[in-house]
């Protein structure tokens, strides 16, 4: 393996014209260039982690847009890599929160293990190192996210690992390295443990009495958070008395999806309510 | 219309308005970088800043609409910290070069800080360094004095139609790019040197050759096409230095085109400084009494109708004057202005102007271009039209060549056939036409120098007529002229008179004895062998092949002179520099001829020929006012030829002997007509 070429022409294969055809029924027909930034992603996916001119040029007369528009969004992204790079893009986070947790010993796993300094590209091109801004995961600092999935909960050696089976060529699982799952509280519970004080009862409109008329959500629900978010002491009063409106739901045909209804119409949310 | 109240004045502006435009209304000098009045606001350089009450934090003026109400405050410590602070913002990346920068003098960034700015930098560290980027041959780049103000890429996006500029890269490693390191290919790419408020964009031919102090600013007018440009020549001794724009709204509102701004080398360049006499054979260098003796000798006994005069497409109207009066003197019937044989007649006045009136294509709602491309012809006529377009509602269409305009155009077909289709009424476009309340047509050159030129300059009046092109408030007949002499040319009447020879007749072997070319460079004067051929002029171009007496004359920066722009409007051109050498103003050579020929005119001055060209054409002395013409008397209907419409022009960068001898022109069509390369490369320049 070695770094995708660059290339003289480029143009989107046939199997990519459904995919293509999905991004584009977003945008009006007058405005197709709004559709620039997936098609950049989709081009730079199918060059092996970068975009040659080619590309951006192409994807320019695709939406029939000048040119230096293209080059712009695709210089002013990070994401979009503009020179050739490594297929396998590992990317530290090192702002503040992932450092003050230990990003240090991140960037240094991965430098010992894949051999590279930030910013280079193996000589085989498998993988290319660089640092990123914040990802978004501090809960979860300090953390890697290798290609599409997010490797949270690091140490060295817990980085290592990652890094080692990818370059054995597996897919280590993505997520949390400690165990916890998500970003649950590390350790006890220490909030929300005292009983009685709240007046934040949750409030549920008369559709909770009326479950045939609880509107029905006409999509698969969202799990939303991790079930494991949702443990409680069994004799917690507002967990009680959740568990009681949502007991009425489950009653009526919801089966164990807790119906909320937002006080602004036509927004439903659900979540997923874990039996007991 | 919101009132607002500014440092405690209370201002009522109209609706729309910018609470910048507001403060100016006032009185009130707000700086700026990065707004500019023709471009859309961008708000990014923050210098606009002015305090509002209500608000916590100082708002940028440029993108604050005004409303009403408010209560906006330019004097106040808070405003004075703002500039200050950004201020020493912009320059911890700005090079302290402005003892080297070409900008020195006139830059804004200069001027501000100066008045507005702190007095020290506490910013120690290094500045950020930038590659130069590769704009082409004309604009040299010193990417380091950047400040991101972006009108650059606004200008060429908005103006322009040409989008080539961006922004690249973001935050502190932002940088103006091309990208790919090509050439702007827009033929008004010149006006980002002047919009560049700092050093960073600069004319490449004019870069570190003077400072804006030691010019000498004449205001005068453009004569590379026929819109009239307003121009400033800025001169350094007897040498042209630069030329700029001027503001004047109604032709160029403040652009130009690179041609008009590049092609002054040329101005020093292949110059005719001394007389020449043909002897033996050969031209040898000769003085004026020689030269005009030469003349005068072939002359006698010549009858009238054996001597022509052709016109060249540079020649001021004080020229022209002389060359009608010396014509009648001499009994010449030969005389014609109209170099490329084009079939407009002196005798409508309305059927060779651009009636409409470069202002006036903002009012029209619908453009019919026939055989013309004006986008090379008339830069900034078709700024305008872009313009318009760009307003919305306005369709184009487009009989002739297709050719990027840079705003949509409809073509409707090639040629004659097309033409007659929409004069019937059968073409899919006639019902655009039809629905327009203010359509306009515009007529090239191209295909009036037709040999059925008559005829199809006919049925394009045919074709205003049908669709009420023309009406009371309103007249949408437009033929576009390229050349700057031409529409002043025909005011006076320099065509033939009875039984007189037009140009082509002129140029057949044997027809003359004295062929006077007046700066006519772009006819063929080579094969004449019985004929005694004078050229007057600048350049020894064209013209000068086959001459027998050359006498050497002034260029358009070099004397006073009138142009009449394709308009109609008569503008006045002044001495910038005075010609070089033995050469003389045209109109003065053409007086001592009269005299050395025994049939002195009476012209003795400036105001002598100046009140006999107001005798001759009352609208000429008037200046910068447009006579409207009436409508009619157009061609002589005709059959059309089944040949394609095309634009006259074949190179934009080398249509006069100005722009021939220029070799920033020369570089220009190698690179962008011809598809060449100079051999640029990224660090080119």
């Amino acid at each position: 393996m070695s770094f995708a070429p660059d290339v003289e022409t480029f143009s989107f294969p046939d199997e990519l014209r459904p995919e293509i055809d999905r991004i584009l029924a977003k945008y009006p027909e007058a405005r197709k260039q709004s559709a620039v930034m997936p098609l950049l992603h989709l081009a730079q996916r199918q060059h092996g982690g970068w975009l040659p001119k080619a590309a951006l040029d192409h994807v320019a007369e695709f939406l029939e847009m000048p040119k230096i528009r293209v080059y712009e969004v695709a210089s002013f992204y990070d994401m979009y890599n503009t020179k050739p790079t490594g297929r396998v893009q590992v990317r530290v986070c090192t702002t503040t929160p992932c450092w003050l947790c230990g990003s240090d010993d991140i960037v240094r796993a991965a430098k010992d293990t894949l051999g590279l300094e930030i910013g280079e590209s193996s000589e085989d091109g498998r993988f290319f190192l660089r640092e990123f801004e914040c990802l978004g995961a501090c809960c979860n600092a300090p953390m890697m996210w290798i290609d599409d999935d997010y490797y949270e909960d690091l140490d060295y050696a817990k980085a290592v690992a990652v890094l080692e089976a990818l370059k054995r060529g597996e897919t280590p699982e993505p997520g949390p390295q400690s165990g916890r799952k998500g970003s649950e509280p590390k350790g006890e519970r220490k909030t929300l443990v005292e009983a009685g004080r709240s007046s934040r009862t949750p409030k549920q409109p008369e559709a909770a009495t009326q479950p045939s008329s609880a509107p029905v959500p006409d999509e698969t629900p969202v799990r939303k958070g991790r079930p494991e978010d949702h443990q409680h002491e069994p004799t917690d009063p507002i967990a009680e008395a959740a568990d009681e409106q949502v007991g009425k739901v489950k009653n009526g045909s919801l089966g164990d999806e807790a119906v909320a209804i937002d006080p602004e119409p036509g927004r439903t949310t659900t979540t997923k309510k874990d039996a007991d | 219309m919101p009132k607002l109240t500014i440092d405690g004045q209370e201002i009522e502006v109209p609706a729309g308005s910018t609470v910048l435009q507001a403060c100016e209304a006032a009185g009130r000098e707000i700086p700026v970088f990065c707004f500019h009045p023709r471009l859309q606001i961008a708000g990014n350089c923050r210098m606009c800043l002015v305090e509002m009450e209500k608000s916590p934090k100082p708002i940028a003026s440029c993108a604050m609409p005004a409303g009403d109400g408010m209560v906006i405050k330019t004097d106040t410590p808070q405003v004075h910290k703002a500039r200050k602070g950004v201020l020493e913002l912009l320059l911890i990346n700005h090079p302290l070069d402005c003892p080297i920068c070409d900008q020195g003098g006139e830059c804004d960034l200069q001027d501000i800080t100066l008045f507005y700015g702190p007095d020290s930098s506490r910013f120690a560290e290094n500045k950020r360094p930038v590659a130069d980027k590769y704009l082409g041959p004309l604009i040299s780049t010193h990417m380091t004095r950047c400040i991101h103000c972006t009108r650059c890429i606004r200008f060429l996006d908005e103006i322009a139609g040409v989008e080539e500029l961006g922004a690249c890269d973001r935050g502190e490693h932002m940088e103006i790019t091309t990208w790919i390191e090509s050439a702007l290919t827009s033929e008004m790419s010149g006006n980002i040197i002047d919009l560049c408020p700092v050093g960073a964009l600069n004319s490449k031919p004019y870069e570190y050759r003077a400072r804006t102090w030691e010019l000498r600013k004449t205001e005068s007018i453009d004569v590379m096409d026929a819109v009239g440009s307003n121009i400033r020549v800025d001169a350094r001794g007897s040498e042209v230095m630069r030329i700029l724009p001027r503001l004047h709204e109604d032709v160029n509102e403040e652009w130009i085109s690179d041609k008009t701004r590049f092609a002054y080398d040329g101005l020093k360049k292949r110059r005719l400084d001394v007389p020449f006499v043909k002897k033996d054979g050969k031209l040898a260098t000769s003085t004026w009494r020689a030269a005009f003796a030469a003349i005068r000798d072939e002359l006698k006994d010549v009858p009238g109708n054996r001597i022509g005069f052709v016109i060249g497409d540079q020649v001021d109207c004080e020229t022209m004057v002389l060359v009608k009066d010396l014509a009648t003197a001499l009994g010449s019937p030969n005389v014609d202005c109209r170099q490329d044989g084009t079939k407009l007649t002196a005798a409508a006045r309305g059927a060779y102007l651009f009636n409409t009136t470069i202002a006036g294509i903002e009012q029209a709602d619908a453009c019919l271009l026939i055989g013309t491309n004006p986008r090379h012809e008339a830069p900034l006529v078709n700024a305008r039209l872009r313009k318009r377009s760009r307003m919305g509602g306005f369709k184009v269409g487009r009989i002739g060549e297709p050719f990027d305009l840079t705003y949509p155009v409809t073509d409707l077909g090639a040629g004659g056939q097309t033409l007659r289709e929409l004069s019937d009424g059968k073409h899919s476009f006639a019902e655009v036409l039809e629905n327009a309340s203010r359509p306009m047509l515009i007529l090239g050159q191209g295909p009036l120098a037709r040999a059925d030129g008559a005829a199809i300059l006919a049925l394009a009046g045919e074709v205003a007529e049908r669709f009420g092109m023309v009406g009371d408030d309103w007249n949408g007949f437009n033929v576009l002229h390229t050349a700057a002499s031409r529409v002043g040319g025909l005011d006076l009447g320099l065509v033939p008179g009875e039984g007189g020879l037009d140009v082509a007749g002129m140029l057949q072997p044997g027809a003359l004895d004295v062929l006077f070319l007046v700066g006519a460079d772009e006819v063929e004067a080579k094969g004449l062998d019985g004929t005694f051929v004078v050229y007057m002029g600048t350049h020894g171009d064209r013209g000068v092949h086959g001459a027998d007496v050359i006498l050497p004359g002034a260029a358009f920066t070099e004397k006073h002179g009138t142009y009449v722009n394709t308009e109609g409007r008569p503008q006045r051109a002044k001495l910038a520099v005075f010609p070089p050498g033995e050469a003389k103003e045209d109109w003065k050579i053409l007086r001592a001829l009269s005299e050395v020929l025994g049939l002195t005119l009476p012209l003795n001055t400036m105001g002598d020929v100046r009140r006999r060209m107001a005798e001759i054409a009352p609208s000429l002395a008037r200046i910068d006012e447009i006579e409207p013409a009436p409508f009619g008397g157009f061609g002589v209907a005709g059959d059309i030829g089944a040949e394609p419409f095309a634009s006259p022009l074949r190179d934009f960068y080398l249509t006069n002997p100005i722009a021939r001898a220029s070799s920033v022109m020369q570089e220009c069509s190698t690179l962008f007509v011809q598809g060449g390369s100079t051999g640029a490369t990224g660090t080119h320049g």
